[in-house]
C-alpha cells in the first residue's frame, strides 16, 4: 500500500553523488560563511553564538540582515518580520517541488526540506524541468551547502581576517552567478520568456517601492501567473 | 517587544529565527499538500519556479555595482554559449574581483 501511495525512493548513492556534485560550488558557500563569522564577531556576538545561528538558522542573506539589526537590544517583531520576507521564497521554492514531493512519505518529505536552500532547490528545478526527477540533491546537495555553511562560519569567527572584504573579492556575487547559470540552463519556450519578462519587471518595481525584502515573492508570484493563465499546449 | 543580547537573550533570538525560518522550509510544502494539483496549478508552479530565479537576479543586476553586472554578464554569455555552470560561474566572480580591483 504504502509503496504505491509514495513511489519516490531517495537512493542512497545518488544522495552521495549529489553531495559531490554541490562540493564545488559549497566552497564558496564556505567563503561566504567565513564573512558571515567575521561580520558576527565584530557585530559582538560570540563565536559559539554565531555558529549557532549558522547551525539553526542555515539562511545567509537573513543571518546578515540580522546583524544589521543589532545592538544592546533587539526588537523581535521587527526581526522576525524581516527574516521572515527574506526567507520566504522557501515557501515558493518548496511549493514547486511538490509534484515530486508529494510522492515521498511525509517523514521523509519534511526531513529533506530541512536543508532546502536556494542552490540545492536551483538544481532540482532545473532538472525537474528537464524531465529528471531528482529529490536526493535536496537532501545530499543540503548536507554538502550546510556543512560547508556551518565549517565556513566557524572559519571565519576564528580566522575571519582573511576576509575582511568578501566584496573584493567578488564572493557577494557567487550565488547570483549560479543561480543565472541554473535559469540559462533550463528549458526555455515563449511561455517562460514572458513569465521571465514579468517577473523580472514586478521584482523591479516592488524593489523599488514596496516594502525591502518583498520583491523576490511579488516578481516571482507574478511569473507564475503568466503559467496559470497561459497553459502549455499539449500536455504530455 | 525587545530582548537583550545577552548570553541567554542571543540564544533567544536565534531559536526564533531558525524557527522563522523553518515554517518557510516546510510551509510551502505544507499549504501544497491542501491544493489539489490541476494543470493550472502546475502550470503556475512551473512558471514560478524559473520567474523565483529570476525575481532574485534582475534588481541585482539593475541596481548592482559596475562589477555586479559584468559579472553576471560573463556568466550569461559562457552559460549560452558552452553551458556548462562551473566555468561560467567562476568567470562571473572572478571578473567581479577584477572590475573591483581596477575601478
Amino acid at each position: 500500500m504504502s509503496g504505491s501511495l509514495y513511489p519516490y525512493h531517495l537512493e542512497p548513492a545518488k544522495v552521495r553523488a549529489e553531495f559531490f556534485r554541490l562540493l564545488p560550488i559549497s566552497l564558496f558557500v564556505m567563503a561566504f560563511g567565513a564573512a558571515y563569522g567575521l561580520a558576527a564577531v565584530q557585530t559582538g556576538l560570540a563565536p559559539l553564538e554565531a555558529t549557532l545561528m549558522s547551525t539553526l538558522v542555515f539562511a545567509g542573506a537573513s543571518q546578515f540582515a540580522a546583524l544589521g539589526m543589532w545592538g544592546q537590544e533587539v526588537a523581535l517583531l521587527p526581526l522576525i518580520a524581516v527574516v521572515f520576507a527574506i526567507n520566504s521564497r522557501h515557501l515558493l521554492m518548496g511549493a514547486s517541488l511538490y509534484p515530486m514531493l508529494r510522492e515521498l512519505s511525509p517523514a521523509r518529505r519534511y526531513s529533506i526540506l530541512l536543508v532546502l536552500s536556494d542552490a540545492n532547490w536551483a538544481v532540482a528545478a532545473q532538472d525537474y524541468q528537464s524531465g529528471r526527477h531528482n529529490l536526493e540533491v535536496i537532501l545530499g546537495g543540503g548536507i554538502a551547502l550546510w556543512l560547508s555553511w556551518v565549517g565556513g562560519t566557524l572559519l571565519g569567527v576564528y580566522f575571519g581576517g582573511l576576509l575582511q572584504d568578501p566584496q573584493s573579492l567578488g564572493l557577494d556575487m557567487v550565488l547570483g552567478c549560479f543561480l543565472l547559470a541554473m535559469a540559462l540552463g533550463g528549458k526555455k519556450s515563449p511561455r517562460v520568456l514572458v513569465a521571465w519578462c514579468v517577473a523580472g519587471a514586478t521584482a523591479l518595481l516592488a524593489y523599488r517601492w514596496l516594502p525591502a525584502h518583498t520583491h523576490v515573492v511579488v516578481g516571482a508570484l507574478a511569473g507564475g501567473a503568466v503559467g496559470f493563465f497561459w497553459l502549455e499546449k499539449a500536455p504530455s | 517587544m525587545t530582548v537583550e543580547t545577552t548570553a541567554f537573550g542571543i540564544t533567544l533570538i536565534v531559536v526564533v529565527m531558525a524557527l522563522v525560518t523553518l515554517a518557510t522550509r516546510l510551509g510551502g510544502a505544507l499549504l501544497m499538500s491542501f491544493v489539489p494539483i490541476s494543470p493550472r496549478v502546475e502550470g503556475f508552479i512551473n512558471a514560478m519556479a524559473s520567474s523565483v530565479l529570476i525575481a532574485i537576479l534582475t534588481p541585482l543586476a539593475v541596481e548592482g555595482d559596475l562589477g555586479a553586472r559584468l559579472a553576471l554578464a560573463s556568466t550569461a554569455l559562457l552559460m549560452l554559449l558552452f553551458r556548462k555552470p562551473l566555468p561560467a560561474i567562476s568567470a562571473g566572480i572572478a571578473v567581479a574581483a577584477l572590475t573591483r580591483y581596477l575601478v
